[in-house]
Protein backbone atom coordinates (compact mmCIF):
# COMPACT_ATOMS: atom_id res chain seq x y z
CA UNK A 1 0.00 0.00 0.00
CA UNK A 2 2.86 2.27 0.92
CA UNK A 3 4.44 1.77 -2.49
CA UNK A 4 1.17 2.36 -4.35
CA UNK A 5 0.76 5.59 -2.43
CA UNK A 6 4.35 6.66 -3.21
CA UNK A 7 3.81 6.11 -6.93
CA UNK A 8 0.42 7.86 -6.85
CA UNK A 9 1.93 10.87 -5.06
CA UNK A 10 4.66 11.15 -7.67
CA UNK A 11 2.14 10.98 -10.51
CA UNK A 12 0.06 13.72 -8.92
CA UNK A 13 3.13 15.89 -8.31
CA UNK A 14 4.17 15.42 -11.95
CA UNK A 15 0.73 16.52 -13.13
CA UNK A 16 0.96 19.73 -11.17
CA UNK A 17 4.60 20.33 -12.09
CA UNK A 18 4.01 19.96 -15.78
CA UNK A 19 0.91 22.17 -16.00
CA UNK A 20 -1.15 19.24 -17.36
CA UNK A 21 -3.19 19.27 -14.18
CA UNK A 22 -4.01 22.97 -14.47
CA UNK A 23 -4.92 22.71 -18.14
CA UNK A 24 -7.20 19.76 -17.48
CA UNK A 25 -8.82 21.39 -14.46
CA UNK A 26 -9.46 24.62 -16.36
CA UNK A 27 -10.81 22.81 -19.41
CA UNK A 28 -12.97 20.46 -17.35
CA UNK A 29 -14.45 23.26 -15.24
CA UNK A 30 -14.82 25.57 -18.25
CA UNK A 31 -16.46 22.94 -20.43
CA UNK A 32 -18.86 21.58 -17.84
CA UNK A 33 -19.52 25.03 -16.36
CA UNK A 34 -20.35 26.53 -19.74
CA UNK A 35 -22.90 23.87 -20.63
CA UNK A 36 -24.31 23.69 -17.12
CA UNK A 37 -24.89 27.40 -16.58
CA UNK A 38 -24.76 29.24 -19.88
CA UNK A 39 -25.62 27.27 -22.97
CA UNK A 40 -28.24 24.86 -24.36
CA UNK A 41 -30.37 22.78 -22.02
CA UNK A 42 -28.87 24.51 -19.05
CA UNK A 43 -29.74 24.15 -15.42
CA UNK A 44 -32.25 27.05 -15.48
CA UNK A 45 -34.32 25.47 -18.22
CA UNK A 46 -35.21 22.48 -16.06
CA UNK A 47 -36.81 24.64 -13.39
CA UNK A 48 -35.84 22.21 -10.64
CA UNK A 49 -33.13 22.51 -8.03
CA UNK A 50 -31.06 19.55 -9.10
CA UNK A 51 -27.73 18.97 -10.80
CA UNK A 52 -28.76 16.34 -13.39
CA UNK A 53 -27.71 18.62 -16.23
CA UNK A 54 -24.27 19.01 -14.70
CA UNK A 55 -23.84 15.28 -14.10
CA UNK A 56 -24.72 14.57 -17.70
CA UNK A 57 -22.29 17.17 -19.05
CA UNK A 58 -19.57 16.09 -16.61
CA UNK A 59 -19.84 12.48 -17.76
CA UNK A 60 -19.02 13.66 -21.27
CA UNK A 61 -16.15 15.89 -20.22
CA UNK A 62 -14.64 13.11 -18.13
CA UNK A 63 -15.00 10.78 -21.11
CA UNK A 64 -12.74 13.16 -23.07
CA UNK A 65 -10.32 14.26 -20.38
CA UNK A 66 -9.54 11.00 -18.61
CA UNK A 67 -7.77 9.51 -21.66
CA UNK A 68 -5.69 12.70 -21.75
CA UNK A 69 -4.72 12.15 -18.11
CA UNK A 70 -3.88 8.47 -18.48
CA UNK A 71 -2.26 8.47 -21.93
CA UNK A 72 1.27 9.17 -20.71
CA UNK A 73 1.14 6.98 -17.62
CA UNK A 74 2.90 3.91 -19.02
CA UNK A 75 3.47 4.84 -22.67
CA UNK A 76 5.92 7.59 -21.79
CA UNK A 77 7.73 5.52 -19.18
CA UNK A 78 8.14 2.74 -21.67
CA UNK A 79 9.44 5.13 -24.30
CA UNK A 80 12.01 6.86 -22.09
CA UNK A 81 13.05 3.61 -20.40
CA UNK A 82 12.14 4.78 -16.90
CA UNK A 83 9.75 1.84 -16.71
CA UNK A 84 12.77 -0.44 -16.52
CA UNK A 85 14.16 1.54 -13.62
CA UNK A 86 10.78 1.57 -11.88
CA UNK A 87 10.13 -2.15 -12.27
CA UNK A 88 13.60 -3.14 -11.07
CA UNK A 89 12.95 -1.41 -7.76
CA UNK A 90 11.28 -3.63 -5.20
CA UNK A 91 7.93 -2.94 -6.79
CA UNK A 92 5.53 -5.38 -8.42
CA UNK A 93 3.77 -4.78 -11.74
CA UNK A 94 0.46 -4.62 -9.90
CA UNK A 95 1.70 -1.93 -7.54
CA UNK A 96 2.83 0.18 -10.50
CA UNK A 97 -0.56 -0.16 -12.21
CA UNK A 98 -2.48 0.57 -9.02
CA UNK A 99 -0.23 3.51 -8.13
CA UNK A 100 -0.76 5.10 -11.52
CA UNK A 101 -4.50 4.39 -11.29
CA UNK A 102 -4.73 6.01 -7.87
CA UNK A 103 -2.72 9.02 -9.07
CA UNK A 104 -5.11 9.72 -11.93
CA UNK A 105 -8.18 9.12 -9.77
CA UNK A 106 -6.87 11.67 -7.29
CA UNK A 107 -6.59 14.24 -10.07
CA UNK A 108 -10.16 13.48 -11.15
CA UNK A 109 -11.29 13.83 -7.53
CA UNK A 110 -9.67 17.24 -7.33
CA UNK A 111 -11.52 18.25 -10.51
CA UNK A 112 -14.81 16.99 -9.09
CA UNK A 113 -14.17 18.72 -5.77
CA UNK A 114 -13.71 21.96 -7.67
CA UNK A 115 -17.34 21.71 -8.83
CA UNK A 116 -18.67 21.78 -5.25
CA UNK A 117 -19.50 25.52 -5.60
CA UNK A 118 -22.17 24.43 -8.11
CA UNK A 119 -23.80 22.38 -5.37
CA UNK A 120 -23.69 25.31 -2.96
CA UNK A 121 -25.13 27.67 -5.57
CA UNK A 122 -28.02 25.39 -6.50
CA UNK A 123 -28.84 24.58 -2.89
CA UNK A 124 -29.16 28.32 -2.28
CA UNK A 125 -31.56 28.73 -5.19
CA UNK A 126 -33.94 25.98 -4.18
CA UNK A 127 -34.48 22.82 -2.18
CA UNK A 128 -31.68 20.54 -3.38
CA UNK A 129 -32.09 16.77 -3.30
CA UNK A 130 -29.06 15.85 -1.21
CA UNK A 131 -29.28 12.10 -1.75
CA UNK A 132 -29.55 12.55 -5.50
CA UNK A 133 -26.53 14.86 -5.52
CA UNK A 134 -24.38 12.44 -3.57
CA UNK A 135 -25.45 9.63 -5.90
CA UNK A 136 -24.62 11.84 -8.89
CA UNK A 137 -21.10 12.39 -7.64
CA UNK A 138 -20.78 8.70 -6.85
CA UNK A 139 -21.86 7.96 -10.43
CA UNK A 140 -19.21 10.33 -11.79
CA UNK A 141 -16.60 8.70 -9.59
CA UNK A 142 -17.55 5.20 -10.76
CA UNK A 143 -17.52 6.36 -14.37
CA UNK A 144 -14.09 7.92 -13.77
CA UNK A 145 -12.52 4.79 -12.34
CA UNK A 146 -13.89 2.80 -15.27
CA UNK A 147 -12.48 5.14 -17.90
CA UNK A 148 -9.20 5.49 -15.97
CA UNK A 149 -8.74 1.74 -15.94
CA UNK A 150 -9.43 1.63 -19.68
CA UNK A 151 -6.99 4.51 -20.20
CA UNK A 152 -4.26 2.79 -18.22
CA UNK A 153 -4.70 -0.37 -20.22
CA UNK A 154 -4.50 1.65 -23.47
CA UNK A 155 -1.34 3.34 -22.21
CA UNK A 156 0.24 0.01 -21.35
CA UNK A 157 0.06 -1.40 -24.87
CA UNK A 158 2.00 1.29 -26.72
CA UNK A 159 4.94 3.68 -26.45
CA UNK A 160 3.12 6.46 -28.25
CA UNK A 161 0.95 8.78 -26.17
CA UNK A 162 -1.29 9.76 -29.08
CA UNK A 163 -1.97 6.10 -29.84
CA UNK A 164 -2.73 5.54 -26.16
CA UNK A 165 -5.14 8.49 -26.14
CA UNK A 166 -6.98 7.41 -29.28
CA UNK A 167 -7.19 3.77 -28.17
CA UNK A 168 -8.59 4.78 -24.79
CA UNK A 169 -11.10 7.09 -26.45
CA UNK A 170 -12.16 4.39 -28.90
CA UNK A 171 -12.71 1.76 -26.20
CA UNK A 172 -14.50 4.28 -24.00
CA UNK A 173 -16.66 5.36 -26.94
CA UNK A 174 -18.17 1.88 -27.09
CA UNK A 175 -19.23 2.10 -23.47
CA UNK A 176 -20.25 5.74 -23.64
CA UNK A 177 -22.46 5.58 -26.71
CA UNK A 178 -22.03 2.73 -29.20
CA UNK A 179 -23.39 -0.07 -26.99
CA UNK A 180 -26.37 2.17 -26.21
CA UNK A 181 -27.11 2.71 -29.91
CA UNK A 182 -26.69 -0.99 -30.65
CA UNK A 183 -29.03 -1.85 -27.79
CA UNK A 184 -31.76 0.23 -29.43
CA UNK A 185 -31.23 -1.45 -32.80
CA UNK A 186 -31.26 -5.04 -31.62
CA UNK A 187 -34.02 -6.96 -29.99
CA UNK A 188 -33.98 -10.08 -27.89
CA UNK A 189 -31.02 -11.35 -25.96
CA UNK A 190 -28.48 -9.51 -28.14
CA UNK A 191 -30.19 -6.24 -27.36
CA UNK A 192 -30.21 -7.23 -23.71
CA UNK A 193 -26.46 -7.83 -23.77
CA UNK A 194 -25.76 -4.47 -25.40
CA UNK A 195 -28.07 -2.78 -22.96
CA UNK A 196 -26.14 -4.33 -20.06
CA UNK A 197 -22.86 -3.19 -21.57
CA UNK A 198 -24.06 0.38 -22.11
CA UNK A 199 -22.41 2.60 -19.53
CA UNK A 200 -24.80 5.52 -19.91
CA UNK A 201 -27.83 3.63 -18.70
CA UNK A 202 -25.97 2.44 -15.58
CA UNK A 203 -24.65 5.93 -14.97
CA UNK A 204 -28.08 7.50 -15.41
CA UNK A 205 -29.75 5.15 -12.99
CA UNK A 206 -27.16 5.98 -10.32
CA UNK A 207 -27.26 9.73 -10.96
CA UNK A 208 -31.06 9.59 -10.73
CA UNK A 209 -30.46 8.48 -7.15
CA UNK A 210 -31.10 4.77 -7.57
CA UNK A 211 -28.28 2.78 -6.03
CA UNK A 212 -28.41 -0.72 -7.45
CA UNK A 213 -25.76 -3.35 -6.80
CA UNK A 214 -26.00 -4.33 -10.48
CA UNK A 215 -24.62 -0.93 -11.48
CA UNK A 216 -21.84 -1.09 -8.92
CA UNK A 217 -20.83 -4.54 -10.13
CA UNK A 218 -20.87 -3.26 -13.71
CA UNK A 219 -18.49 -0.36 -13.07
CA UNK A 220 -16.20 -2.27 -10.75
CA UNK A 221 -15.89 -5.27 -13.04
CA UNK A 222 -14.84 -3.14 -16.04
CA UNK A 223 -12.35 -1.35 -13.79
CA UNK A 224 -10.84 -4.57 -12.49
CA UNK A 225 -10.72 -6.01 -16.01
CA UNK A 226 -8.99 -2.89 -17.37
CA UNK A 227 -6.39 -2.88 -14.61
CA UNK A 228 -5.85 -6.60 -14.92
CA UNK A 229 -5.27 -6.29 -18.67
CA UNK A 230 -2.86 -3.44 -18.00
CA UNK A 231 -0.89 -5.63 -15.61
CA UNK A 232 -0.93 -8.48 -18.11
CA UNK A 233 0.36 -6.18 -20.82
CA UNK A 234 3.24 -5.05 -18.56
CA UNK A 235 4.14 -8.64 -17.73
CA UNK A 236 4.37 -9.55 -21.43
CA UNK A 237 7.96 -8.22 -21.41
CA UNK A 238 8.97 -11.42 -19.63
CA UNK A 239 8.11 -13.72 -22.52
CA UNK A 240 8.85 -11.78 -25.70
CA UNK B 1 25.55 -11.55 -1.28
CA UNK B 2 26.58 -13.98 -4.00
CA UNK B 3 25.05 -14.33 -7.41
CA UNK B 4 24.96 -17.69 -9.16
CA UNK B 5 23.91 -17.89 -12.75
CA UNK B 6 23.17 -21.31 -14.16
CA UNK B 7 22.63 -22.20 -17.80
CA UNK B 8 20.84 -18.96 -18.51
CA UNK B 9 19.19 -18.74 -21.93
CA UNK B 10 17.08 -16.07 -23.57
CA UNK B 11 15.86 -15.96 -27.15
CA UNK B 12 14.37 -13.06 -29.05
CA UNK B 13 12.54 -14.61 -31.97
CA UNK B 14 14.99 -16.77 -33.89
CA UNK B 15 17.99 -15.09 -32.25
CA UNK B 16 19.62 -16.40 -29.10
CA UNK B 17 20.54 -13.31 -27.14
CA UNK B 18 21.96 -15.30 -24.24
CA UNK B 19 22.91 -18.90 -24.81
CA UNK B 20 23.38 -21.25 -21.89
CA UNK B 21 25.75 -19.13 -19.80
CA UNK B 22 26.81 -19.93 -16.25
CA UNK B 23 28.96 -17.92 -13.87
CA UNK B 24 29.27 -16.89 -10.23
CA UNK B 25 29.96 -13.55 -8.63
CA UNK B 26 31.03 -13.47 -5.01
CA UNK B 27 30.74 -10.84 -2.34
CA UNK B 28 33.63 -8.40 -2.45
CA UNK B 29 34.21 -8.95 -6.12
CA UNK B 30 33.92 -6.53 -9.02
CA UNK B 31 33.05 -8.39 -12.20
CA UNK B 32 33.67 -6.66 -15.52
CA UNK B 33 31.25 -7.69 -18.20
CA UNK B 34 32.75 -7.17 -21.64
CA UNK B 35 31.51 -7.82 -25.11
CA UNK B 36 30.78 -6.20 -28.44
CA UNK B 37 27.43 -4.51 -29.03
CA UNK B 38 24.58 -6.98 -29.06
CA UNK B 39 26.57 -9.68 -27.30
CA UNK B 40 23.92 -10.16 -24.62
CA UNK B 41 25.40 -8.07 -21.79
CA UNK B 42 22.37 -5.90 -21.18
CA UNK B 43 19.96 -8.81 -21.58
CA UNK B 44 21.82 -10.73 -18.88
CA UNK B 45 21.80 -7.69 -16.60
CA UNK B 46 18.08 -7.21 -17.18
CA UNK B 47 17.46 -10.79 -16.15
CA UNK B 48 19.59 -10.43 -13.01
CA UNK B 49 17.69 -7.31 -11.98
CA UNK B 50 14.33 -8.94 -12.67
CA UNK B 51 13.19 -6.66 -15.48
CA UNK B 52 12.77 -9.49 -17.94
CA UNK B 53 11.92 -13.06 -17.12
CA UNK B 54 14.18 -16.05 -17.39
CA UNK B 55 13.47 -18.42 -20.24
CA UNK B 56 15.70 -21.30 -19.25
CA UNK B 57 18.18 -21.72 -16.43
CA UNK B 58 18.23 -19.98 -13.10
CA UNK B 59 19.64 -16.99 -11.28
CA UNK B 60 20.20 -17.34 -7.55
CA UNK B 61 20.81 -14.28 -5.46
CA UNK B 62 22.01 -14.99 -1.94
CA UNK B 63 21.01 -18.61 -2.48
CA UNK B 64 17.40 -17.82 -3.42
CA UNK B 65 16.12 -18.17 -6.96
CA UNK B 66 14.75 -14.99 -8.54
CA UNK B 67 11.80 -17.00 -9.83
CA UNK B 68 10.75 -17.66 -6.24
CA UNK B 69 7.89 -15.22 -5.58
CA UNK B 70 8.86 -15.13 -1.90
CA UNK B 71 12.34 -13.74 -2.53
CA UNK B 72 12.45 -9.95 -2.40
CA UNK B 73 15.72 -9.96 -4.30
CA UNK B 74 15.06 -6.57 -5.92
CA UNK B 75 15.59 -4.92 -2.54
CA UNK B 76 19.19 -6.11 -2.49
CA UNK B 77 20.03 -4.84 -5.97
CA UNK B 78 20.96 -1.35 -7.08
CA UNK B 79 20.65 -1.02 -10.83
CA UNK B 80 21.90 1.61 -13.25
CA UNK B 81 20.41 0.76 -16.65
CA UNK B 82 21.93 1.52 -20.01
CA UNK B 83 21.26 5.11 -21.16
CA UNK B 84 20.38 6.02 -17.58
CA UNK B 85 16.63 6.71 -17.86
CA UNK B 86 15.41 9.23 -15.26
CA UNK B 87 12.30 11.31 -14.63
CA UNK B 88 13.50 14.55 -16.16
CA UNK B 89 10.72 16.65 -14.66
CA UNK B 90 11.62 15.79 -11.07
CA UNK B 91 14.07 17.66 -8.83
CA UNK B 92 17.09 15.59 -7.78
CA UNK B 93 16.16 15.46 -4.10
CA UNK B 94 12.54 14.47 -4.75
CA UNK B 95 13.65 11.78 -7.15
CA UNK B 96 16.06 10.27 -4.64
CA UNK B 97 13.37 10.39 -1.96
CA UNK B 98 10.99 8.61 -4.35
CA UNK B 99 13.54 5.87 -5.06
CA UNK B 100 14.40 5.46 -1.39
CA UNK B 101 10.77 5.10 -0.51
CA UNK B 102 10.17 2.50 -3.24
CA UNK B 103 13.18 0.51 -2.09
CA UNK B 104 11.82 0.32 1.42
CA UNK B 105 14.23 2.67 3.17
CA UNK B 106 12.76 3.61 6.55
CA UNK B 107 11.10 7.02 6.59
CA UNK B 108 13.33 8.39 9.32
CA UNK B 109 16.47 7.36 7.44
CA UNK B 110 15.50 8.68 4.01
CA UNK B 111 16.85 12.18 4.55
CA UNK B 112 20.20 11.06 5.90
CA UNK B 113 20.59 8.56 3.05
CA UNK B 114 19.85 11.29 0.50
CA UNK B 115 22.38 13.60 2.13
CA UNK B 116 24.98 10.86 2.08
CA UNK B 117 24.36 10.05 -1.60
CA UNK B 118 24.46 13.72 -2.59
CA UNK B 119 27.81 14.05 -0.86
CA UNK B 120 29.17 10.82 -2.29
CA UNK B 121 28.15 11.61 -5.87
CA UNK B 122 29.05 15.31 -5.73
CA UNK B 123 25.55 16.60 -6.40
CA UNK B 124 25.43 19.25 -3.72
CA UNK B 125 25.14 22.25 -6.02
CA UNK B 126 22.54 20.65 -8.30
CA UNK B 127 20.35 19.01 -5.66
CA UNK B 128 17.42 21.40 -6.10
CA UNK B 129 17.54 21.46 -9.90
CA UNK B 130 15.27 19.38 -12.06
CA UNK B 131 17.05 16.36 -13.52
CA UNK B 132 16.22 17.58 -17.04
CA UNK B 133 18.32 20.70 -16.42
CA UNK B 134 21.45 18.73 -15.58
CA UNK B 135 24.27 17.87 -17.96
CA UNK B 136 24.88 14.28 -18.93
CA UNK B 137 27.62 13.72 -16.38
CA UNK B 138 25.46 14.97 -13.53
CA UNK B 139 22.55 12.83 -14.69
CA UNK B 140 24.90 9.86 -14.57
CA UNK B 141 25.71 10.77 -10.97
CA UNK B 142 22.01 10.92 -10.16
CA UNK B 143 21.68 7.48 -11.75
CA UNK B 144 24.44 6.15 -9.51
CA UNK B 145 22.93 7.84 -6.48
CA UNK B 146 19.52 6.26 -7.06
CA UNK B 147 21.16 2.85 -7.52
CA UNK B 148 22.94 3.10 -4.17
CA UNK B 149 20.30 4.95 -2.17
CA UNK B 150 19.13 1.89 -0.24
CA UNK B 151 22.68 0.66 0.39
CA UNK B 152 22.20 -2.52 -1.65
CA UNK B 153 24.46 -5.51 -1.34
CA UNK B 154 24.58 -5.97 -5.10
CA UNK B 155 25.24 -3.28 -7.69
CA UNK B 156 24.52 -3.87 -11.36
CA UNK B 157 25.90 -1.04 -13.45
CA UNK B 158 25.40 -0.94 -17.21
CA UNK B 159 28.12 1.34 -18.57
CA UNK B 160 28.48 3.51 -15.49
CA UNK B 161 31.06 6.00 -16.75
CA UNK B 162 29.58 7.07 -20.08
CA UNK B 163 29.29 10.83 -20.33
CA UNK B 164 31.59 11.60 -17.43
CA UNK B 165 34.66 13.80 -17.73
CA UNK B 166 38.10 12.28 -16.98
CA UNK B 167 38.16 13.54 -13.39
CA UNK B 168 34.73 12.15 -12.71
CA UNK B 169 35.66 8.85 -14.33
CA UNK B 170 38.58 8.49 -11.94
CA UNK B 171 36.35 9.36 -8.98
CA UNK B 172 33.63 6.93 -10.02
CA UNK B 173 36.14 4.13 -10.62
CA UNK B 174 37.59 4.71 -7.19
CA UNK B 175 34.07 4.69 -5.77
CA UNK B 176 33.30 1.39 -7.50
CA UNK B 177 36.55 -0.13 -6.24
CA UNK B 178 35.75 0.95 -2.69
CA UNK B 179 32.20 -0.33 -2.92
CA UNK B 180 33.47 -3.56 -4.43
CA UNK B 181 35.36 -4.42 -1.24
CA UNK B 182 32.18 -5.27 0.61
CA UNK B 183 29.54 -5.50 -2.08
CA UNK B 184 29.00 -7.58 -5.17
CA UNK B 185 29.41 -5.46 -8.27
CA UNK B 186 28.73 -6.34 -11.88
CA UNK B 187 29.60 -3.65 -14.39
CA UNK B 188 29.51 -3.67 -18.15
CA UNK B 189 31.62 -1.41 -20.26
CA UNK B 190 33.22 -0.90 -23.64
CA UNK B 191 36.20 0.90 -22.17
CA UNK B 192 38.92 -1.71 -21.68
CA UNK B 193 41.30 0.30 -19.46
CA UNK B 194 38.32 0.78 -17.16
CA UNK B 195 38.04 -2.95 -16.65
CA UNK B 196 41.70 -3.17 -15.72
CA UNK B 197 41.35 -0.24 -13.35
CA UNK B 198 38.26 -1.45 -11.52
CA UNK B 199 37.57 -5.14 -11.97
CA UNK B 200 38.83 -8.18 -10.12
CA UNK B 201 37.56 -10.49 -12.78
CA UNK B 202 36.64 -10.21 -16.43
CA UNK B 203 33.93 -12.01 -18.28
CA UNK B 204 33.96 -11.66 -22.04
CA UNK B 205 30.76 -12.57 -23.77
CA UNK B 206 30.21 -12.86 -27.51
CA UNK B 207 27.00 -13.78 -29.32
CA UNK B 208 25.41 -14.84 -26.08
CA UNK B 209 28.21 -17.14 -25.01
CA UNK B 210 31.02 -16.73 -22.51
CA UNK B 211 34.35 -16.77 -24.34
CA UNK B 212 36.65 -15.83 -21.46
CA UNK B 213 36.38 -15.73 -17.69
CA UNK B 214 39.20 -14.86 -15.32
CA UNK B 215 41.41 -12.16 -13.84
CA UNK B 216 43.16 -9.82 -16.30
CA UNK B 217 46.45 -11.63 -15.58
CA UNK B 218 45.14 -15.12 -16.30
CA UNK B 219 43.51 -13.92 -19.51
CA UNK B 220 46.82 -12.47 -20.61
CA UNK B 221 48.65 -15.68 -19.79
CA UNK B 222 46.11 -17.72 -21.71
CA UNK B 223 46.33 -15.47 -24.72
CA UNK B 224 50.11 -15.38 -24.78
CA UNK B 225 52.14 -18.57 -24.84
CA UNK B 226 55.59 -17.25 -25.67
CA UNK B 227 57.49 -14.58 -23.80
CA UNK B 228 58.23 -11.45 -25.82
CA UNK B 229 60.98 -9.08 -24.63
CA UNK B 230 61.81 -5.63 -25.81
CA UNK B 231 65.59 -5.32 -25.76
CA UNK B 232 67.83 -2.35 -26.34
CA UNK B 233 71.57 -2.86 -26.54
CA UNK B 234 74.14 -0.11 -26.99
CA UNK B 235 77.80 -0.14 -28.12
CA UNK B 236 77.35 -2.76 -30.83
CA UNK B 237 76.28 -3.22 -34.42
CA UNK B 238 72.75 -4.29 -35.08
CA UNK B 239 73.71 -7.15 -37.39
CA UNK B 240 76.08 -8.65 -34.83
CA UNK B 241 73.51 -8.41 -32.08
CA UNK B 242 70.84 -10.15 -34.12
CA UNK B 243 73.23 -12.93 -34.98
CA UNK B 244 74.27 -13.44 -31.35
CA UNK B 245 70.72 -13.28 -30.06
CA UNK B 246 69.58 -15.84 -32.59
CA UNK B 247 72.37 -18.08 -31.45
CA UNK B 248 70.91 -18.28 -27.94
CA UNK B 249 69.04 -21.57 -27.50
CA UNK B 250 66.02 -20.05 -25.76
CA UNK B 251 65.39 -17.50 -28.50
CA UNK B 252 62.97 -18.35 -31.25
CA UNK B 253 62.86 -15.14 -33.22
CA UNK B 254 64.44 -11.68 -33.22
CA UNK B 255 62.60 -8.80 -34.76
CA UNK B 256 64.44 -5.49 -35.16
CA UNK B 257 61.96 -2.66 -34.63
CA UNK B 258 64.31 0.31 -34.63
CA UNK B 259 67.53 -0.81 -36.27
CA UNK B 260 69.44 2.43 -35.82
CA UNK B 261 68.58 2.58 -32.12
CA UNK B 262 69.34 -1.13 -31.66
CA UNK B 263 65.88 -1.95 -30.34
CA UNK B 264 64.65 -5.50 -30.87
CA UNK B 265 61.72 -7.67 -29.97
CA UNK B 266 62.91 -11.05 -28.89
CA UNK B 267 60.46 -13.93 -28.83
CA UNK B 268 61.44 -16.90 -26.69
CA UNK B 269 60.78 -20.56 -27.25
CA UNK B 270 57.52 -21.69 -25.66
CA UNK B 271 57.57 -22.05 -21.85
CA UNK B 272 61.09 -20.59 -21.58
CA UNK B 273 62.54 -17.23 -20.63
CA UNK B 274 65.50 -15.61 -22.37
CA UNK B 275 66.05 -12.80 -19.85
CA UNK B 276 69.05 -14.36 -18.12
CA UNK B 277 70.62 -15.50 -21.37
CA UNK B 278 70.37 -12.02 -22.90
CA UNK B 279 71.89 -10.46 -19.81
CA UNK B 280 74.74 -12.95 -19.73
CA UNK B 281 75.34 -12.44 -23.44
CA UNK B 282 75.71 -8.70 -22.93
CA UNK B 283 78.09 -9.21 -20.01
CA UNK B 284 80.19 -11.60 -22.02
CA UNK B 285 80.39 -9.31 -25.08
CA UNK B 286 80.68 -6.15 -22.94
CA UNK B 287 77.62 -4.61 -24.53
CA UNK B 288 75.49 -2.20 -22.54
CA UNK B 289 71.98 -3.41 -21.96
CA UNK B 290 69.76 -0.32 -21.52
CA UNK B 291 66.31 -1.85 -21.83
CA UNK B 292 64.84 -5.26 -21.13
CA UNK B 293 61.05 -5.16 -20.84
CA UNK B 294 58.63 -8.05 -21.01
CA UNK B 295 55.80 -7.13 -23.41
CA UNK B 296 52.33 -8.03 -22.23
CA UNK B 297 49.48 -8.70 -24.57
CA UNK B 298 47.08 -5.82 -24.34
CA UNK B 299 43.54 -6.46 -23.22
CA UNK B 300 42.42 -4.94 -26.50
CA UNK B 301 44.17 -7.73 -28.39
CA UNK B 302 42.65 -10.42 -26.22
CA UNK B 303 39.23 -8.85 -26.70
CA UNK B 304 39.65 -8.67 -30.47
CA UNK B 305 40.93 -12.22 -30.72
CA UNK B 306 37.99 -13.57 -28.80
CA UNK B 307 35.19 -11.57 -30.34
CA UNK B 308 36.09 -11.11 -34.00
CA UNK B 309 35.34 -14.20 -35.97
Amino acid sequence: MNIIWTIAKRELATFFDSLIAYIILVLFLGFSGFFTWLYGNDIFLVGQANLRVFFNIASWSLFFFIPAITMKMLAEERKTGTLELLLTKSVSDREVILGKFLGSILLVCIALAATLPYVITVSNIGNLDNGGTICGYLGLLLLSITYTAIGIFASSITTNQIVAFMTALLISLFFQIIFGVLAQNFTGSLGQIFDTLDLQSHFESISRGVLDSKDLVYFLSITVLGLYLGEWSLSKRHIS
Amino acid sequence: MDIQIEKLTKTYGPQRAVNNISFDVKTGEVLGFLGPNGAGKSTTMKMITGYIGIEEGDIRIGGKSVTDPESNFKQHIGYLPENNPLYLDMPVIDYLAFCASLQGVEKTKINSRIREMIGLCGLNREKHKKIGELSKGYRQRVGLAQAMIHNPEILVLDEPTTGLDPNQIIEIRKLIRDLGKEKTVILSTHILPEVEATCDRILIINRGEIVANGTPETLRKQAQDNEVLRVRIEDAEAGKIIKSLNALDTVQDVDPIQREENVFEVQSVAQQSSKRNIFNLCVEKKWVLTELTPLETKLEDIFRNLTVN
